[in-house]
């Protein structure tokens, strides 16, 4: 009997133990078995074509565009933006200024464009597109330029809407975001405010979701963090969207980038 | 047609490992659309696979698979420049054959 109970016992420890081995590590090792495997490659494949592909009224190919690093130059783009654009006049992030390329040189309707649901038409062309950028940089550290009147303007402006409480339920970016150690359900959440680490948060992003088989953009990541919120739609390729990621991405500064990647 | 697959052949000793991307929807014929109306089932039936031509490999697909499935599987006895051919067939009748070299 005592015999027994001493098993018993040493199962039920053996049990406690199993759990203090957290769900974010079980998420970690699942995420670890599908790395492997990551349908984003998919995407990468499908925006490298496109890339090169001679498309639109004008018939060219995306390969003159300026992502930042001079014209048609791909490696290294994805971790330095949003930036300010001189041509533009504006500071844009890796979809608005696909947007802008696809304009000027292929002479599509940008307008258009963003009006089109996610994963639709050309917006499923620009996930193909932002997932072969981004993997081009995969590995690099994200360092944004910050120096220009706009850059930081773009930051200040980031920051604000990221500690606006408003809606329904009365809360901001920071809400969720704004210190260590929160989480949803079981999902740790990064804390933006800082360099969260490689591979988290805005070095995560673009991404493939599991649960929805989707490739995400930052634009469509922060369009869906927007409706979480209860907040009106921003729309794609907004200031107020891109003024988040220059927020998030010169606090990430460092931070290696494993985008495209892959989430639950 | 369908988009191609993602076939990568790594050799390790005398067993090489591939790993097969596949690009398909995965409908199981379950699902409802926005105004109720039943998603009609869509999904891989058939994969097979051959070395140099020769089967090494076929399996008999399911709706419980997910959209872009990922497939991993090994050959023993390959060798450095082998073709690895694959293969999938859909409820549709469409297929999708690709091809990787094994390194």
């Amino acid at each position: 009997m005592k015999l027994y109970l001493l098993a018993t016992l040493a199962v039920a420890s053996a049990a406690a133990f199993a759990q203090t081995k957290s769900a974010a590590d079980g998420i970690a090792e699942y995420r670890k078995l599908l790395e492997d495997g990551n349908p984003a490659e998919l995407f990468e494949a499908k925006g490298e074509a496109l890339w090169k592909q001679k498309r639109g009224p004008k018939q060219a190919s995306l390969e003159a565009c300026d992502l930042g690093q001079g014209p048609g130059v791909v490696k290294g783009a994805f971790v330095a933006l949003p930036r300010w654009f001189a041509d533009t006049q504006k500071v844009q992030d890796l979809e608005s200024r696909l947007l802008t390329c696809m304009g000027t040189l292929q002479g599509l309707d940008t307008a258009e464009i963003a009006k089109t649901p996610f994963g639709r038409g050309e917006q499923a062309n620009l996930e193909g597109l932002v997932a072969w950028i981004s993997a081009e940089s995969r590995g690099m550290k994200m360092n944004l330029p910050a120096s220009h009147p706009e850059e930081k303007r773009f930051y200040e402006i980031g920051k604000r809407a990221f500690f606006f409480r408003a809606g329904p339920h009365d809360f901001s970016c920071a809400s969720c975001h704004g210190e260590d150690g929160r989480r949803i359900r079981l999902q740790d959440l990064p804390n933006l405010t800082k360099n969260p680490g490689d591979g988290v948060g805005f070095a995560a992003w673009p991404a493939y979701r599991v649960s929805s088989g989707e490739l995400w953009s930052m634009q469509r990541r922060l369009n869906d963090c927007f409706r979480q919120q209860r907040f009106p739609y921003p729309g794609y390729g907004s200031e107020l969207t891109i003024a988040l990621a220059s927020y998030m991405g010169i606090n990430a500064k460092g931070a290696v980038s494993i985008a495209p990647a892959i989430k639950r | 047609m369908a988009d191609p697959m993602r076939i990568r052949a790594q050799l390790a000793g005398d067993k090489a490992t591939v790993r097969v991307l596949m690009n398909h929807e995965m409908e199981t014929g379950q699902r409802k659309d926005a105004s109720g109306k039943t998603v009609p089932a869509w999904h891989i039936t058939e994969v097979s696979a051959q070395l140099n031509g020769k089967p090494v490999l076929s399996a008999q697909w399911g709706p419980s698979v997910s959209k872009n499935p990922f497939l991993q599987f090994s050959i023993r006895g390959a060798k450095a420049g082998d073709k690895v051919a694959v293969q999938w067939k859909d409820n549709k009748g469409e297929t999708r054959t690709d091809e990787a070299v094994v390194s």
